[in-house]
């Protein structure tokens, strides 16, 4: 049975990576009080609960040349917002998905999706073919391209930070 | 930045299920002929170069605390000098400029909702700038692992 802390102490690990050693499991048994087989069991449960979504290489878009990033807002009728949400989740080119509440009357928005691309023309582009394809026109929304990175990395949840 | 056929495959296939066993990256060296060795190596280079930023999980927001997009219209001169004090506040995991009368966007993280709140207020004391909050009602895609479109990129 590994203790809770020791199990507090891994996540806070694992929110800083996987060392890049040829037993890392081990390593971070060692760090946290824990055989190399309890970090595995508590990642593989982790990974079943859902509280960790996706275990491998986190990608920095921008560096490879992802230098568009659009968030797309809309204003979607509250009856309407599952089924376009779940429209929009499939499209290839949209990265995430959100329904978020409105904060009117300075925030109308409640729709929210992320498309990152290499360029804005192709960005812009892709947003008016989605828009076309799925008859958006009468959906009002704005496009906020992200101009500036002043802060990106993972979580710290676990961590006192 | 190009990447070599080599690196590009290690991101092709392992953005997602790393294995979980005792030698994951000879797990991996296996499955792209290559040596252990060869697999650290690359991943090393990856990350100082920048490419990837850590290997390892991506926690699911709602599950591994809580978490909230945050928004402040910032004066056009001050926008640099309002993300900066952001950063400097506790649990802020992401912060970027967008082109909007909401000009900084930001993701407060924190261990549970009322230190979520707790942080977010004293922000926006500090801030002086009314801000808007965003919690998520309902996530349709929120994995941020997508394919990469190794074309485009030439």
């Amino acid at each position: 049975m590994s203790s809770a802390w020791g199990l507090l102490r891994l996540r806070q690990q694992l929110e800083k990576g996987l060392p890049l050693v040829p037993r890392p499991y081990q390593a971070l048994g060692e760090r946290t009080g824990l055989s190399e087989q309890e970090v595995m069991n508590a990642i593989t449960q982790w990974q079943n609960d859902g509280l960790i979504k996706r275990f491998g290489l986190v990608v920095k878009h921008r560096t490879l040349g992802y230098t568009a990033n659009a968030m797309v807002v809309w204003d979607v009728p509250d009856e309407q917002v599952k089924a376009l949400g779940q429209t929009l989740a499939g499209v290839p080119f949209i990265t995430l998905c959100y329904q978020r509440p409105r904060q009117l009357p300075d925030w109308p928005y409640n729709l929210f999706c992320m498309i990152h691309g290499t360029d804005r023309t192709r960005v812009l582009a892709q947003l008016d073919s989605l828009i076309a394809d799925q008859n958006l026109q009468h959906i009002q929304h704005a496009v906020l391209f992200s101009n500036k990175t002043y802060r990106q990395r993972g979580g710290c949840y676990a961590s006192h930070d | 930045m190009r990447l070599d056929p080599t690196d590009q495959q290690l991101i092709n296939h392992f953005q997602r299920h790393l294995p979980v066993c005792e030698r994951p990256y000879l797990d991996i060296s296996r499955q792209l002929d290559m040596s252990e060795q060869e697999v650290i190596e690359r991943l090393q280079s990856l990350q100082s170069r920048n490419v990837i930023s850590r290997v390892g999980p991506v926690f699911e927001h709602s599950r591994a605390g809580a978490s909230l997009l945050a928004a402040v219209a910032a004066p056009h001169e001050q926008v640099d000098q309002v993300a900066a004090r952001i950063n400097r506040a506790p649990g802020v995991n992401h912060n970027y400029a967008r082109e909007h009368d909401y000009n900084l966007w930001f993701v407060m993280t924190a261990p549970d909702n009322e230190q979520l709140d707790e942080r977010l207020d004293t922000l926006e004391n500090h801030l002086k700038l009314p801000m808007l909050r965003l919690p998520m009602v309902e996530g349709y895609h929120i994995d941020l692992a997508f394919d990469i479109d190794w074309e485009a990129l030439t």
